[in-house]
């Protein structure tokens, strides 16, 4: 298949690992930020290419896996409601709310629809002029411009029985809270291809400058994941720190105009809390004022929906890279896909829910990957 | 005065809530379509049991029930998912399949030109897969509480080899061979759907599978197990598999055959190929000295054009399944915890 072949091709990623290997002198640690990277890398087992010396660490890159707790409360309670039709992504439909989760209440009559894009919702709504639509717009800046383009067409088709519940989240002040947490041990990021293709990576120059780490735009191929790995291990140990582009064949120093328009258009910048690590400073998208008539949190009047987040999930350390799913005492055990305790056990995306599925189970024990057993 | 339609109103012939009565509307169903359509001496006796000729000791015996919305989907559409489903299924037993019963559940408000045409088909799945459908029933439920129609057929069969043929022979060393490419089904069934478009046209892998099973087996070849690849897909089988043969697999991921269009939605929907339902592949354990004859002759057939050998079981291996990707990196297969989700990006 084009495009994806060429970044499987084992003799080039062999070689990428060979190249890794030689010039590993120093135990590193790197945070891949996007879920999407995590599961690639933990699906082909690149950790096994990767000399001991070098630690990849997950970040918050999944959307399904920082959407807070209350907020799914609220999908659940909009989805029970009479006369709703609930759009959403398919991996949201798992995710444990308080009680319970979209699937069951599906299965007790909730009209709950997977869609596949944000523009079918809205062709939902279309259809159903005697139902309320709500899409459950989940996402980073990559699918919040599906998202911003579903607002804008119900806007423009003047569609009074669509909204969408928010849940947007903005990656480079997540890179920025980690990186000034005291207890961080990341030492270089390997920034989210898809992310960047709408953000371009102006936005991380500052980063680099401010915590002197190196960041890497990086794509979702094993051997894009192996060269951002390279690229990055390069600067660590000739001691510089910049912005690197490894995927270039879609990423854009200034990013998508059209998408970040369309973004500033519909959204603007708030402060959002990640499930699992907390509130973290103008890191989300809310609809602005001209598109608030679309927004389901205030149409619904759930001001009722107040949840506080459960305790045994360790999602926060995890997406921090302070740990590591083996460390979790639950992981596999109480915590599994059929019974997830938090987030990243549900997701396909989140790091749990990937070492749960590719991973041997004899090595739970003694893996080599665990944070805890380097330290 | 006499008021007269120059024209009758035609209506479209539909099921109702009487064709599931056991009363004349019934009758009528049975001997406009199902009777002539199915169109054998057990069917057409009209008694609730088919008493059937039977000469082995042994007699395979299963059963499946069908419910797939649209019912018609490109490269096969219910009818005949419900004769293939169980005639594969008796196949996999290494038995010929021979008699089926079907056992429709319609809903009230389904054309009857629909019924006709999955009517249609079943018969002419049965002809191609040499099986009479020789008793069954019909139900009628309210309009909106089902999905159109639902089958469940039963079928029985005799053995074509004294071998058994199930996961207990498995033994380390077998080879691990797949009928052809895989996820057709459920991806094709996905599109249509969800009206999602791709470049290329796909079909179901919809098939019956008992004609390369039967040449398989009168050619001598050593099968120690067979197993068609349903829900759940190919992973799914095999982690079964292994877990009741106490035995570990080992597959080589590029050698797993896959077609460009199912590797390209998949990839776009961030579903893995190998859990996605087929509806007309098996695997097949043979030991190594029957791998070339058992290629040679599967190649040789519709359903087996593009098999190929997948993987081996391992005398090492714990009882799971081990899929060795071509970085020469190792990772384990599981069951997934309940449907495949598409995900978010």
């Amino acid at each position: 298949m084009k495009y994806v072949d060429e970044y499987r091709q084992s003799e080039y990623i062999q070689k990428i690992a060979t190249d890794i290997s030689k010039i590993t002198t120093k135990t590193w640690r790197l945070m891949e930020v996007c879920g999407g990277q995590t599961h690639a890398i933990v699906r082909n087992r690149i950790d096994q290419l990767l000399p001991d010396k070098l630690e990849l660490v997950h970040g918050p890159g999944c959307p399904v896996c920082v959407t807070p707790l209350e907020m799914v409360d609220r999908a659940i309670a909009i989805a029970a409601m009479p006369g709703v039709i609930f759009c959403s992504f398919g991996d949201m439909l798992r995710v444990p709310g308080t009680d319970s989760n979209l699937l069951e209440i599906k299965a007790t009559g909730a009209d709950i629809r997977i869609i596949y894009s944000p523009l079918q919702a809205v062709q939902i709504a279309e259809q159903n002029p005697t139902k309320e639509v709500i899409f459950f717009a989940v996402g980073f800046e990559t699918t919040a411009t599906a998202n911003a383009m579903a607002a804008a067409l119900a806007k423009k088709k003047e569609l009074n029985n669509f909204s969408m519940l928010v849940s947007q989240f903005l990656v480079t002040p997540a890179i920025e809270a980690i990186c000034s947490a005291p207890e961080s041990l990341v030492q270089g990021f390997l920034a989210a291809g898809h992310v960047c293709s709408v953000t371009g990576y102006e936005c991380y120059l500052p980063l680099t400058q401010k915590f002197r780490i190196p960041i890497v735009v990086t794509g979702f191929e094993p051997l894009d994941i192996l060269e951002g790995i390279l690229h990055c291990v390069t600067q660590l140990e000739q001691g510089t720190y910049h912005v690197a582009n490894q995927y270039v064949r879609a990423v854009k120093k200034a990013g998508n105009w059209h998408a970040q328009t369309l973004l500033k258009r519909v959204f603007s910048v708030s402060n959002q809390y990640w499930r699992g690590i907390g509130q973290i400073p103008q890191s989300g998208l809310v609809f602005n004022d001209e598109y608030a008539d679309l927004d389901a949190g205030t149409k619904f009047a759930l001001t009722a929906v107040s949840t506080p987040e459960q305790g045994l999930c360790i999602s926060g350390d995890i997406m921090l890279g302070q740990k590591k799913p083996y460390d979790c005492p639950h992981f596999g055990k109480k915590c599994r896909p059929e019974q997830p305790l938090g987030a990243p056990m549900v997701s396909s995306e989140g790091a749990c829910s990937a070492y749960y599925r590719y991973s041997q189970q004899e090595k739970f024990s003694e893996h080599p990957m665990s944070v805890t057993d380097k330290d | 005065m006499n008021i007269q339609c120059p024209l009758p109103i035609k209506t479209e012939e539909i099921i109702k809530l009487g064709h599931g009565s056991g009363g004349e509307m019934t009758q009528r169903l049975l001997t406009n379509y199902i009777q002539p359509i199915f169109n054998n001496s057990w069917v057409a006796q009209a008694d609730d049991s088919a008493t059937l000729p039977w000469a082995a000791d042994q007699l395979v015996f299963t059963t499946d029930s069908f419910v797939i919305s649209p019912l018609f989907f490109p490269g096969g559409n219910i009818g005949e998912l419900a004769v293939y489903g169980t005639v594969n299924d008796l196949a996999m037993a290494g038995a010929e399949p021979k008699f089926l019963s079907c056992s429709l559940i319609l809903e009230e408000g389904l054309p009857l030109k629909t019924l006709k045409r999955v009517l249609l088909s079943m018969a002419s799945a049965a002809k191609t897969t040499g099986v009479s459908l020789v008793t069954g029933d019909t139900k009628v439920v309210e309009r909106g509480k089902g999905d159109g129609i639902y089958i469940n057929t039963s079928g029985v069969g005799v053995l074509l080899s004294n071998q058994p043929t199930d996961a207990r022979q498995i033994q380390t060393g077998d080879l691990i061979l797949l009928s052809g490419d895989v996820g057709r089904h459920g991806i094709s069934v996905m599109a249509c759907r969800e009206g999602l478009e791709f470049e290329s046209s796909l079909t179901s892998d919809c098939a019956p599978l008992n004609g390369a099973v039967a040449k398989l087996l009168r050619a001598g070849v050593e099968i120690h197990c067979l197993r068609d690849l349903t829900r759940g897909g190919l992973a799914t089988a095999l982690v079964e598999l292994a877990e009741s043969s106490c035995r570990g697999f080992v597959l080589e991921e590029s050698s797993i055959p896959l077609s460009e269009t199912v590797r390209g939605a998949c990839e776009i929907l961030g579903l893995d190929p190998l859990y996605v339902a087929n509806e007309g592949r098996f695997v097949a354990f043979v030991p190594e000295r029957f791998s070339n004859l058992a290629i040679s002759i599967l190649r040789n057939t519709e359903v087996g054009a593009s098999c190929e050998y997948i993987g081996r079981v391992d005398g090492e291996a714990r009882p799971q399944v081990i899929l060795r990707n071509n970085l020469g990196c190792e990772c384990l297969l599981q069951r997934l915890p309940g449907e495949q989700l598409p995900r978010i990006c």
